[in-house]
């Protein structure tokens, strides 16, 4: 087993800023490894722009049948609690509902079904100056990102260092995947009410977890800001927090790292990465 | 009924926002949210009464009865997501356990069965408009079957009503897949940032499988104009409407916050959505024609 430190950055809501706060802390931490999870819109390498070193195919199995074998008893049909099976003259696969579970081969009594690969997306895993990023892109119809994120985790097992680990939105079962393992869990919201709803709702699945966490405000402007007035009520601690501000905008609409240019409030990124680096040590 | 679905595989590009100001535009008598992981529209849709609630059950989760089971491990070998612990005895992780029932049919000792458990809640308000929303519990799985609950419950509440605006989730993955099922037309909230073309162009493939209509909309265009006219050109080389600039605008902030929608003041972002709402609405009647 590796000895690294997983920081996780989520937020319920979309579009807060997740991507921004990673690859910045990854970028401005020593060596470092980037996980971009959000396989359904990946972004990270938009940044990044890694070299990539080593990309491999992630493949779930699903049912193949025999058409000679098979005897048209349907238990693999009323066996599927997904209706990814259905029959008509033969037995037909709707594969993108497939979960893999393997259940249809089970049953089968005449040993017509066989189970066979299927690619649902890839994994990379690349370089870019001081920071090694794991990504993968799941293809588009797919309907689960899991296996590829599975993998992605896997990967850095053994690996020691820190990890900075890009979340997809949501709080749903792929956001659990993420976070299941965390050491620390940078929750990133936005100043709108729709922010600060979203933001509780991933502060509960943290809380469920029992993972530490803190929070990163971003695109502050003047006047109320919903999301810091949940973390006060509830005693969460706000870590930083980034102004809204058009250079910044600019900056991060054209894929740059802020803290590998000449932004002018890069300190911001230090200090939360000390903050960070000082509750994982 | 018509659908209009609003999405735009990045999160965080103003999918609720524009959906709450289409809602005020058309003085819309159906609408729905199908971003089940994060619902949002109810805040700004200001219904005074309260919703009918009704639970929504995935698919049913396994449990191990420990007095029947005889420790052979057989469960925890077959399951394929690991949802299977042992610590002194066999037990089920119900958040990783996808109800497949493969360990019920190998159990020698039948001490596992599948039970109904709760996944989340589905919500309707219903007066002079009717309101089909839901949140799933935290660390669900099942979020394209609960999207479906949706839009069911909307279509057969507003069976007459002429156009359904649907908010939907990020993503191009099992939610946005359901809530692409029998939609006219998709309206793509982008971005002009990296990230936010990448995102669009995924999800214009992922809603093209569907054939559905599809137009694009521009949110904060201004901040980076380059990446603006990178979008327009794109939609003109796919031949894809491209519907409209809306700029940043700091009013549009507040104006959530009070619970308003932006086209109920005025202000920039607020105008400019009202020219994409013209549009749209031609698109799809356009479409009724044909």
């Amino acid at each position: 087993m590796g000895t690294n430190k997983k920081i996780v950055v989520l937020s319920g809501k979309g579009g807060t800023g997740k991507t921004l706060v990673s690859v910045n802390l990854a970028a401005a931490d020593f060596d470092s490894y980037y996980l971009d999870c959000d396989v359904e819109e990946p972004n990270g390498h938009l940044y990044f722009k890694p070299q990539i070193l080593e990309e491999k195919n992630v493949s779930v199995l699903i049912p193949n049948v025999n058409n000679d074998l098979c005897i048209g008893c349907k238990k693999c049909v009323n066996f599927c609690q997904f209706n990814a099976l259905a029959f008509g003259k033969k037995v037909i696969l709707f594969k993108e509902i497939c979960h893999s579970c393997g259940g249809c081969a089970l049953v089968c009594p005449a040993h017509a079904i066989t189970e066979i690969e299927k690619t649902v997306g890839i994994v990379n895993i690349g370089i870019s100056e001081n920071v090694k990023t794991v990504g993968g892109i799941m293809n588009t119809g797919e309907a689960s990102g899991i296996p590829i994120i599975k993998n992605i985790l896997e990967y850095i097992k053994d690996k020691s260092g820190n990890v900075y680990i890009d979340c997809p939105p949501g709080s749903a079962c792929i956001v659990m995947e993420s976070i299941k393992d965390a050491d620390y869990c940078i929750l990133v919201a936005e100043p709108t009410i729709f922010g600060a709803h979203n933001l509780e709702m991933v502060y509960e699945l943290v809380k469920l977890f029992n993972k530490p966490c803190g929070v990163v405000l971003n695109k502050c402007t003047e006047g109320l800001n919903p999301s810091e007035e949940f973390c006060k009520e509830n005693n969460i601690e706000i870590l930083v927090q980034i102004p809204y501000d058009a250079e910044l905008g600019e900056l991060n609409s054209n894929g740059k790292i802020a803290v590998r240019e000449n932004y002018k409030n890069n300190e911001l990124f230090y200090s939360l990465l000390n903050k960070v680096k000082e509750v994982i040590k | 009924m018509k659908q209009l679905l609003i999405l735009s595989g990045k999160g965080g590009t103003g999918k609720t926002t524009i959906a709450g100001a289409f809602i005020k535009l058309h003085d819309a008598k159906a609408y729905a949210d199908c971003d089940v992981d994060a619902p949002n529209l109810h805040l700004i849709t200001r219904h005074k009464d309260m919703p009918t609630k009704k639970d929504y059950y995935g698919l049913p989760k396994a449990y191990i009865d420990a007095n029947l089971c005889m420790g052979c491990g057989l469960c925890q070998q077959s399951c394929r997501f690991g949802a299977i612990s042992y610590k002194d005895i066999y037990f089920v992780n119900i958040n990783a356990c996808e109800g497949c029932g493969v360990c019920e049919y190998i159990c020698p000792a039948h001490a596992v069965s599948l039970k109904e458990t709760p996944a989340g809640e589905l919500f309707l308000y219903k007066n002079e408009s009717v309101f089909s929303t839901a949140k799933l519990k935290m660390g669900s799985g099942t979020s394209g079957k609960l999207v479906a609950e949706v839009k069911k419950q909307l279509i057969e509440n507003a069976k007459e009503v002429d156009l359904a605006i649907i908010d939907g989730s990020p993503g191009i993955g099992c939610p946005v897949i359901a809530s692409l099922s029998g939609v006219d037309m998709s309206l793509i909230v982008a971005e002009p940032s990296v990230s936010g073309i990448s995102d669009m162009e995924r999800i214009i493939k992922t809603a093209r499988f569907f054939g559905t209509k599809i137009a694009v909309c521009i949110n904060k265009y201004d901040i980076n104009f380059l990446n603006t006219e990178k979008i327009e050109a794109f939609c003109a080389d796919n031949n894809i409407s491209c519907v409209g600039r809306i700029p940043y605008d700091s009013a549009a902030v507040s104006a959530i916050n009070r619970g308003e929608s932006i086209v109920e003041i005025d202000c920039a972002s607020g105008n400019a959505v009202k020219t994409v709402y013209g549009r749209v609405v031609e698109i799809l009647q356009k479409e009724i024609v044909l």
